[in-house]
């Protein structure tokens, strides 16, 4: 199956690998007594490890060879059979008569980030806005309710467009000021503005309770009925998936529409799509605006899910997972979006039982994923009109 | 006015450890157009290497200055490494790829390497030794200058001054700018585009290194999670400056660190990064390419 030389090269890796995990692996520094521990066990189980992988990949790579071209394209973006979509919804629905409220709780965060997912998917995706910062919409949507209901007692439905609209004025504000910039020039400017955002709500004490966060926020009410603590989580988990549903038809008549194509078209060519009369400014700052709305009725809905908040649920990680979402999910599509949450959220909970491992997993699955797939598990694929006859003709 | 210098002093120290990480960015950059999100990770495990080294070292009995010394060249060689096989496993597998993939990748190794040192070694804070001896001459104005800190004004100066002669006037330094401005055609002159990349990571590690190993010992603590903060604040700086350009770096790695310490100095340490990523916003409104970035003509 493998030639000598495929196993010199696998064996060469793994010493190059014992090599570099030596010092961190197998020296154990104690800071207290300064007594050192050589764990030389260590070193024979990375060596062992990486050369098994090395052989693995080095089989992937041989078999993907022989594969033919069109296989490749297997994951592409096309029409999903709405037997498939059916059943998605059903078992959506009975999902939370079938397990216990700890996995209804986990998979209500996977909806949130579904949603958080699509409506970054509008900035990133489709107007291809860099942004690291949008965490910080969601800060705002998060803070507005809780600080609404604390002061004016204002509840979770009337919350949820007041947030909308806080959230899409703080995505114009930031959207002025990077109008000019471009790329990685944007990135940072929205990392900038998430970590300025955080700071101010972990400084300003006055109005935001510093660090100590704001507890004791009313969970959603059903027209004024309050559920009993075990059907609440059902009925947030519902409010989720309404959300879902309701953002991916948005999301999919958005994207198909005038402002929808003038993104797509801005994405692609800033210059030809000036020169076609489409308004930059414009269509920049409600790609911004539309963007941050999703977030800001997600804070919501994660402050008065949790009942609690504070700066530290709203840090750069968080930008960085929903950014990962989108571009692992591939950019611009709504079932990609979809599966990359539901496994990004889902696979470090599920994981727990590895303890401290499971970070590590998941940064790998992350690299992994991407290396195999780079275009996303379902890749973007541009709309084209199919003509009968031959142009070069 | 002695406070006034004490601040600008401290500021001039953090903007020579954020220039020494904020090269590596821009280089990086320069030639890939890749934000190297692992790029703290690597200053990070270059802090912990030095450490162990120099714990098993003063253990055999080794006085400071060898110790110090032998430490932090391992530390410089592993750093070197880490980002040679960083690069081979995660980003040129993906040089092709859509702009966004790499930074994935980048993000999911970083995540990564934090947990791998947390695991292998610790989760807690590190007392890191004190190697740097103290310097006789030093000694008149050691009230408002330590030893570590002089150290690290010297190095990064003698780095900065080694690094321009690279990359102005030998040979390997020449097909770096070539392929920074055009990979393809680099390419078709004969240049090995590989081996340039990885060079690159390497030289943008080893300053990482050089870079971690002093700072921990002036500051005489390390965990896992410094290089996330440190390489989020050295690539503000890079893009300060411009990012893909040198001196830029540099320039904007000292502005952004006289600007946090005149912001802990005069107003409050709790806004110290606000004020640091305040003056990127409104330098960034102005001048969309950075400080020394040039501006490019966008083409049609």
């Amino acid at each position: 199956m493998f030639s000598f030389k495929e196993i010199k090269k696998s064996f060469l890796i793994s010493l190059w690998f014992m090599f570099l995990t030596f010092p961190l692996m197998v020296i154990k520094i104690n800071p207290e007594t300064h007594s050192i521990l050589w764990e030389w066990k260590n070193m024979l189980w990375v060596g062992i490890g990486t050369f098994c992988i090395s052989l693995l990949v080095r089989f992937y790579q041989a078999r993907n060879k022989k594969k033919s071209l069109s296989k490749k394209l297997f994951f592409a973006d096309r029409k999903i059979p709405t037997s498939v979509i059916v059943a998605f919804l059903f078992f959506s629905i009975i999902f939370p008569f079938l397990f216990s409220n700890y996995h209804v709780n986990i998979m209500t965060t996977a909806l949130m980030y579904i949603v958080l997912g699509l409506g970054l998917n509008i900035i990133v995706g489709l107007a291809g806005l860099l942004n690291l910062g949008y965490a910080a919409f969601y800060a705002i949507g998060a803070y507005s309710y809780a600080l609404l209901n604390y002061h004016f007692g204002i509840g979770f439905w009337l919350a949820i467009p007041i947030a909308a609209l806080l959230s899409a004025l703080a995505g114009i504000l930031l959207g002025f000021p990077v109008l000019r910039l471009r790329g990685d020039y944007l990135a940072i400017v929205t990392l900038c503005f998430g970590t300025i955002i955080r700071l101010i709500l972990e400084n300003w004490d006055e109005l935001t309770f510093g660090p100590s966060g704001i507890s004791q926020i009313p969970r959603p009410t059903f027209f004024g009925i309050e559920f009993s603590p075990h059907n609440v989580t059902t009925y947030i988990y519902f409010i989720a998936l309404g959300f879902v549903f309701f953002t991916i038809f948005m999301v999919n008549r958005l994207k198909h529409s005038k402002i929808g194509r003038e993104w797509q078209a801005l994405r692609e060519d800033e210059i030809a799509c000036e020169a076609m009369g489409v308004d930059k400014t414009k269509t920049k700052l409600s790609a911004f605006a539309l963007g941050a709305t999703w977030a800001g009725m997600m804070g919501v809905l994660f402050a008065a899910k949790t009942t609690f908040i504070n700066p530290a649920s709203f840090t750069f990680i968080e930008s960085v997972i929903m950014l990962s979402i989108v571009v692992l999910g591939g950019m611009g599509s709504i079932s990609g979006i979809i599966i990359a949450a539901l496994i990004l959220i889902l696979l470090p909970e599920y994981l727990r039982e590895l303890g401290n491992y499971r970070m590590i997993v998941f940064g790998l699955s992350m690299v992994v994923i991407i290396i195999f797939k780079p275009h996303g598990l379902i890749g973007n694929v541009k709309k084209n009109y199919k003509t009968d006859y031959d142009v070069s003709q | 006015m002695e406070y006034f210098l004490e601040l600008l002093l401290s500021g001039l120290i953090r903007g020579s450890i954020y220039a020494l990480i904020a090269l590596g960015y821009t280089m990086v950059y320069g030639i890939i157009e890749l934000i190297n999100f692992a790029h703290g990770e690597i200053y990070m495990i270059s802090a912990f290497i030095a450490l162990i080294f120099a714990s098993v070292l003063n253990a055999y009995g080794l006085n400071s200055l060898a110790t110090f010394a032998i430490a932090s060249s391992l530390a410089i060689v592993y750093a070197a490494a880490y980002g040679f096989t960083l690069e081979k496993l995660a980003y040129k597998p993906l040089r092709n790829a859509p702009r966004l993939s790499p930074l994935i990748s980048a993000i999911g190794l970083s995540i990564v390497l934090q947990n791998y040192v947390m695991l292998a070694q610790t989760s807690s804070f590190v007392p890191f030794p004190n190697l740097i001896p103290d310097f006789a001459f030093l000694n008149s104005i050691s009230h408002i200058l330590f030893p570590s800190e002089f150290l690290i004004l010297v190095i990064t100066t003698i780095v900065m001054i080694i690094l321009t002669i690279v990359i102005k006037y030998t040979k390997i330094g020449k097909a770096m700018r070539a392929v920074a401005q055009d990979r393809m055609m680099a390419m078709l002159l004969g240049i090995n585009i590989n081996y340039i990349i990885s060079v690159t990571f390497i030289i943008g590690s080893c300053l990482a290194a050089i870079g971690g190993v002093l700072i921990a010992s002036h500051i005489g603590q390390i965990n896992f999670f410094i290089g996330f903060i440190a390489g989020i604040k050295a690539f503000t700086a890079a893009v300060l400056g411009g990012i893909g350009n040198i001196p830029g770096a540099v320039l904007g790695s000292i502005i952004l660190g006289c600007t946090e310490s005149f912001a802990t100095g005069y107003v409050s340490s709790d806004y110290e990064d606000v004020f640091a990523f305040a003056i990127l916003v409104l330098l960034l409104i102005f001048r969309p390419e950075g400080i020394l970035g040039k501006k490019r003509d966008q083409k049609v």
